[in-house]
């Protein structure tokens, strides 16, 4: 076939190409990402000083949700998922994902579902306004009228991660090119892999979850009402069923991401590959029985804290060997530092805080005091900003020149990165602070003691927005604007894999017709 | 794995563009949206159904597309594990779905009905709250006040209707083993009456539940809104309903397809993939069955 490509907009509404379904993907998440972060900003802002500045306490609550929502369904689920569209086929030597008209449908529902989620802003009664988490019966009894658009856009978004999901887990056992034995594979094809089976074992219980409420709300049944019978506590349980499966669905692509990175600059073989591999799917297993420690305050049976504060505490031990492996792998390795080594260490090291905090809150008497405080967005936005947003950074620096045949502007990504390593940590940072001391998430006012710790965080968030601004610019720069040296076809001295190997830069509309062979 | 890299290359079949899975969306957010409006009694709940008629339009002409490619030949048998493997999948993504309902009955009944009770530390949940209340499975009263009054119902026992469905259920998926065994054997009437007949007891087993909803409304004041075994009981058996719907529907096309010879006893992934999900809804019945009826 020749390297035939569809012109016009049809090309992208209606394509079952893997890279055209990637760019949208990533594209989409990056408006999310800029969306997401914009009312991260209104927060930032209310937050400078303590009293009331310019929202609407309500308000603040929506700001709230929504930018939790849009970031963790909008902006990291659907970038990693870019991201394994481009990738996986090049890696595994397939023509394209094993179901590509699925794929196409797979993207163009989340328009759909978030065009349908931002529309509850401007409803009657404003957006969903009772967290990310949306704990009965906050979303039951006392949601706004929204709630019901909110529960059907989680439907859409269900149905495309699973159909993306079986995508992934198709094309991985049944696309590989002759000789690309599992063990073989590259750690970001594992690493999505086991993404996506967690995918498909927690996306549906999600689907469960908010067809419990919406019975709830509308047809009389009592799931979450304890009058009835039921129990809100069981709308935590199965909610975090899902949860907590889920910051993994967003962490591992990342860990992927950055097993590719580390060697190509270190310029040494990943060490202990198969150990990484045990470890990812031992971290996955463990996902499973480990969901309650979000629930340590809600009153739980002792023993049930017993188990859940020791199951937590032991994903340390393949998240410590994967931390290990990475910097065995840089061990007396050459590195330089160009930018997506730079992302890619950092995304160690701050993961590693965000880590260290985790195991914090994972102990249960120290959490029924860190419980909803700003500890706890302290630690979820390291694993999350430094984690995954930065793997995918990385991930986007390092393949860029491979995708659009130039590379980025360097001098600007440095920018870029210095900047914003040191934005991120002071606007992270002192939320450790303000935590420890006391102060409570979603309340858009403090005591005056906490001011200091705010404005700086409120700092810090500002000057990373503006960043994202410069992210954009080098992204238009290096792919619209199309200036920057050519790549070679290797791209990076160090570069390994099919896709630096195997192919020119850019890569081909359509890649392996014929399978290459592996040894 | 090494006997296979040397099988000779066989080309992946990857699809000309498709208007299809945009329309697909536009379905999805008409339906979405128009649910929304549903369930608020709005005026824009007939969106709802123009999204419905898209969802269905466009599904039928996606599979009759898949089967036209299918009988063309497009398929290689690296294609076909595709499709086997992706239905694999989903059927387990069903199962997950089914698990959160089945987890919910069991944390109900195992811990919250205890502790509404009054049992471990929860004295005085029961003591203030609901002094009149004795915990007690099938429950038959809520042990609070709800929507403006204490219900009472009846339990659905086993040994009636539920009983006969199971029976139908379990004798279907024999059926269908015996048809599936008739395809292989290339013996095409018994494989297209055996098809037709577990269809027909699928059909069946619907209209019976439909007889065991009407019974449960009208004479025993079991509702939806008979606290949490009227939740769990309807949407467990409610949603298990909506998937022998569709198990049934599968089989109707299979048994038309049947009927038009489309499959071979080595090339027939759509028959497969409807006996799978038909033995997946037959699981899934015999543990509601167990836990929701029995138990």
């Amino acid at each position: 076939m020749a390297d035939h490509k569809p012109t016009g907009i049809s090309r992208w509404l209606f394509t079952t190409n893997h890279k055209d379904i990637g760019t949208m993907y990533l594209v989409f998440s990056f408006i999310m990402f800029l969306i997401g972060g914009g009312m991260a900003m209104v927060i930032r802002a209310e937050l400078f000083q303590p009293g009331l500045q310019f929202v609407e306490p309500n308000f603040f609550n929506q700001m709230t949700t929504l930018h939790g929502l849009i970031m963790v369904f909008g902006a990291v689920m659907p970038a990693t998922v870019g991201l394994a569209n481009w990738l996986i086929p090049m890696m595994i030597g397939a023509p394209d994902m094993a179901l590509p008209r699925m794929n196409n449908w797979s993207f163009w529902i989340l328009p759909a579902a978030f065009g349908l989620l931002l529309s509850s802003l401007f409803m009657e009664g404003g957006a969903p306004n009772f967290g990310w988490t949306f704990y009965a019966p906050l979303s039951t009894t006392y949601g706004p009228p929204s709630t019901d658009f909110f529960i059907f856009g989680v439907h859409l978004m269900g149905i495309s991660s699973i159909m993306g999901a079986i995508n992934v887990i198709v094309t991985v056992f049944n696309m590989r090119a002759p000789g690309m034995t599992l063990m073989k594979m590259p750690l970001f094809v594992w690493t999505w892999l086991i993404t996506a089976f967690l995918l498909v074992m927690v996306m549906p219980v999600l689907a469960g979850a908010v067809t419990m409420m919406l019975t709830d709300r509308h047809f009389g049944t009592s799931f979450f009402d304890a009058a009835g019978g039921g129990d809100p506590v069981l709308f935590q349980h199965v909610f975090w069923f899902f949860g907590h499966p889920e910051v993994y669905i967003m962490i591992l692509p990342a860990f992927g991401i950055a097993s590719a990175i580390i060697p190509t600059f270190a310029r040494k073989k990943l060490f202990g590959y198969s150990s990484m591999v045990y470890a990812t799917a031992s971290i996955a297993f463990l996902s499973f029985i480990v969901w309650a420690h979000h629930m340590f305050t809600v009153g739980m049976p002792v023993q049930g804290e017993l188990f859940f504060m020791i199951a937590t505490m032991l994903i340390a031990v393949p998240t410590g060997v994967k931390v290990f492996n990475w910097i065995a792998t840089m061990w007396q390795g050459s590195i330089t530092y160009e930018t997506p080594m730079l992302y890619a260490l950092a995304f160690v090291i701050l993961f590693t805080i965000g880590g260290f905090s985790g195991v914090m809150l994972a102990m249960t008497p120290v959490d029924w005091q860190y419980h909803d405080t700003y500890f706890v967005v302290a630690h979820f936005h390291y694993v999350l900003f430094p984690g995954a947003i930065f793997g995918t950074m990385a991930a986007v620096y390092y393949w860029l020149p491979k995708w659009t045949g130039r590379m980025y502007d360097e001098k600007l990504a440095k920018v870029h990165f210095w900047l914003s390593i040191i934005f991120v940590n002071l606007t992270f940072f002192p939320m450790h602070f303000s935590g420890l001391a006391g102060m409570q998430r979603r309340v858009p006012d403090y005591a005056i003691m906490y001011s200091d710790f705010n404005m700086l965080s409120s700092i810090g968030a500002f000057g990373l927005g503006l960043m994202q601004l410069l992210f954009a610019w080098i992204l238009i720069k290096a792919c619209i604007l199309k200036k920057g040296e050519k790549a070679t076809d290797q791209v990076w001295e160090g570069a390994e894999g099919l896709e630096f190997t195997h192919m020119p830069s850019p890569a081909p509309y359509h890649t392996f017709d014929t399978p290459p062979k592996i040894d | 794995m090494s006997e296979q890299q040397n099988t000779e290359y066989e080309k992946y079949y990857v699809p000309e563009q498709s208007k299809l899975p945009f329309i697909g969306s536009i379905g999805l957010l008409l339906t979405a949206f128009g649910a929304g409006h549903a369930v608020q009694g709005g005026s824009l709940s007939w969106v709802l159904y123009i999204g419905l008629a898209v969802l269905v339009y466009m599904l039928s002409t996606w599979w009759s597309s898949t089967i036209r490619e299918s009988r063309d030949g497009l398929y290689s048998a690296q294609m076909s594990r595709s499709f086997r493997q992706g239905m694999i999948w989903f059927i387990t993504s069903e199962v997950m779905f089914f698990a959160a309902f089945f987890g919910a009955l069991f944390y109900v009944r195992v811990l919250v009905m205890e502790w509404l009770g009054g049992s471990s530390n929860n004295a005085a949940t029961h003591d203030f709250l609901y002094p009149d209340w004795i915990p007690g499975w099938p429950m038959t009263t809520t042990p609070g006040e709800l929507n403006g009054g204490y219900p009472t119902w009846e339990a659905m026992g086993a040994w009636g209707l539920p009983a006969i469905n199971t029976a139908i259920l379990l004798f279907s998926s024999f059926t269908l083993t015996i048809a599936h065994h008739a395809l292989i054997e290339k013996n095409r009437q018994t494989l297209i009456l055996f098809t037709a007949i577990t269809a027909l007891l699928g059909a069946i087993f619907l209209m019976l539940q439909v007889e065991e909803y009407i019974h449960a409304y009208q004479e025993m004041g079991l509702t939806l809104g008979s606290g949490i075994y009227g939740s769990t009981f309807f949407m467990l058996t409610g949603f298990h309903g909506l998937h022998v719907t569709v198990g049934t529907i599968f089989l109707i096309v299979m048994t038309l397809r049947c009927a038009k010879g489309h499959f071979t006893p080595k090339d027939h992934f759509a028959y497969e993939a409807g006996a799978w999900y038909w033995h997946f809804v037959d699981v899934v019945w015999v543990f509601l069955f167990i836990f929701v009826y029995i138990l």
